[in-house]
């Protein structure tokens, strides 16, 4: 290095400048990875009921990946053979766990007042999330392709139809539900988990209640 | 005015702390979700009862496709009088004061008696339908009439109709039957719109949807919507239970009686959709979990350590 470089060169790093860095500085104060993959939680985190979140995670997974099989050969592939029909009947059971767990985490954050500490955004990532897997569980119930999906498509067109949404999401339309069931809607509800996650991930678990009521405020958000 | 101070929340790390490995935690649930829904899948399987074909249902009830075609023919099926988005013939369902699919309005036009009967059948019988084509409104309504009065007569068996002016009405349905048959009419029905490639099955499902046959399945498997509908599948499984409450409101009054009960519903449940959502700024709502203490069960061992230790 010339001696001219080397007066140019500041002798520490200067803050970088463009998108990139300002990206990567905001992510890397509100998330450092210490807070991002913690080794410890607060001591108060001591109930069954702190399992249905990450079970709720572990659900959506083997729901994602049932469903990927499912799609490597078609929609109809698992009318005719017994190894679709299993992987058929894993996507359908992985998506009952998922939504029971979802519901049971659910409950569970109500009853805690998670919202709380600036956390409601989290809350609303996560209710929004789950309307969002009732609407992919209902268009995979569309997808079906047999006799449960016929009637559901006839029956739902009524009620979609009687508040005008029926003319462009169209419950009879296979090809639509499907694209709906398999990108549209996984997309949105994987897009919000990640957004809940890393929220919870900032802001970290709720604290208890207190037991003695010291403000009239405390389940605000 | 001055805004109300907002309650601080302690660092959720002032309470103390303990070692905790988060990916393993996780990596265990996966393991143990997967063996569990691994052997539910394999002890209960899945339900998959085959589709009706136009086929299948002309085969098996031909009074009730005899019937439902005539409907189509004549306008007076569930899809002719249907209204938005199918048509005009009603103004569709009001939520209060306003029609929402009437102000979306028409956007999947459907003629019943030309998608359903004569194109169909424009083919195979050219004469029949250009008889019935080029007669007038008020003769097409008179034959149509006739023969429905007649199939009521004959208790929906064509074969038993006394003779009568007709036109080619008996003639048309029949021939439309033998096609519904040999299954020639569900892919005509599907291919109507010239295209080769087809996914969209709104015209077969709205002209099995119009006959009795399909919903006699439902209702053989528990499907219809006074008994809780399609939340329902068929067999013994537990279907999508999270539709429980939009699914409740359709068995009790004033929605399940209201011709407006559909949209009623979705009133309803997009009202309660709302309040779940922004449980947060709800005062009353969100302070719930004060009152129903379940908090103090699950933070019981925080709550018993911070009282020993006081």
């Amino acid at each position: 290095m010339s001696t001219r470089e080397q007066a140019e060169a500041p002798s520490e790093p200067a803050e970088a400048s463009g998108w990139t860095a300002a990206v990567r500085r905001r992510a890397v104060r509100e998330l450092p990875p210490e807070k991002l993959l913690p080794d410890t939680q607060p001591k108060y985190v001591a109930s069954w009921i702190y399992v249905f979140g990450v079970l709720t995670l572990a659900a959506f997974f083997v729901v994602l990946g049932s469903g990927a099989v499912l799609a490597i050969q078609g929609p109809s592939w698992w009318h005719a053979s017994g190894t679709g029909h299993f992987f058929n009947s894993l996507h359908l059971w992985s998506v009952e766990l998922f939504m029971a767990f979802m519901v049971i985490h659910l409950w569970g954050k109500f009853f805690m007042a998670a919202w709380r500490g600036r956390r409601a955004l989290t809350w609303i990532t996560g209710a929004v999330a789950f309307l969002g897997s009732i609407g992919t569980a209902f268009t995979g119930y569309l997808a079906q392709q047999n006799l449960d999906s016929q009637w559901i498509a006839v029956q739902s067109k009524d009620a979609l139809n009687a508040v005008g949404i029926g003319g462009y999401f169209d419950a009879m339309n296979f090809g639509q539900m499907l694209m709906w069931h398999i990108v549209l809607l996984p997309a949105v509800v994987g897009i919000l988990v990640v957004l809940h996650i890393l929220m919870v991930r900032r802001h970290g678990v709720v604290p208890p209640l207190p037991l003695k009521s010291e403000t009239t405020q405390e389940e605000q958000p | 005015m001055s805004r109300k101070p907002r309650t601080t929340e302690p660092d959720p790390y002032s309470f103390g702390s303990r070692p905790y490995d988060l990916v393993k935690e996780f990596t265990v649930a996966l393991v143990a979700v997967l063996a569990l829904s691994i052997a539910l899948a394999a002890v209960f399987s899945s339900p998959d009862k085959p589709p009706v074909t136009i086929a299948s249902w002309a085969k098996a009830d031909g009074a009730d496709f005899t019937a439902t075609a005539l409907a189509e023919l004549d306008g007076s099926s569930g899809t002719a009088q249907y209204g938005p988005p199918y048509n005009n013939a009603s103004q569709g369902q009001k939520l209060g004061p306003v029609a929402l699919a009437n102000l979306v309005g028409v956007t999947k036009p459907i003629d019943t008696a030309n998608d359903f009967v004569l194109r169909p059948l424009a083919a195979a019988q050219p004469t029949l339908v250009s008889q019935y084509t080029n007669a007038s409104a008020t003769q097409q309504n008179t034959w149509t009439g006739a023969y429905s009065d007649a199939l009521d007569k004959a208790n929906g068996d064509p074969a038993k109709v006394t003779t009568g002016d007709y036109g080619p009405v008996p003639a048309m349905l029949g021939a439309l039957l033998s096609q519904a048959q040999a299954g020639s009419l569900d892919g005509q029905l599907l291919t109507e719109s010239g295209a080769f490639y087809q996914s969209d099955y709104t015209l077969p499902l709205l002209f099995l949807a119009d006959g009795s046959y399909l919903e006699s399945l439902a209702g053989h498997d528990h499907l219809t919507g006074d008994q809780w509908g399609m939340m329902n599948e068929t067999g013994n499984y537990p279907g999508q239970a999270w539709l429980w409450l939009y699914t409740f409101w359709y068995q009790i009054s004033p929605y399940n009686h209201s011709d407006n009960g559909d949209a009623l519903v979705w009133g309803t449940m997009a009202v309660l959709s709302l309040l779940f959502v922004f449980v947060p700024f709800i005062p009353g709502l969100r302070s719930i979990p004060r009152y129903i203490p379940v908090y103090r069960l699950i933070w019981r061992e925080h709550y018993r350590e911070s009282s020993s230790g006081e």
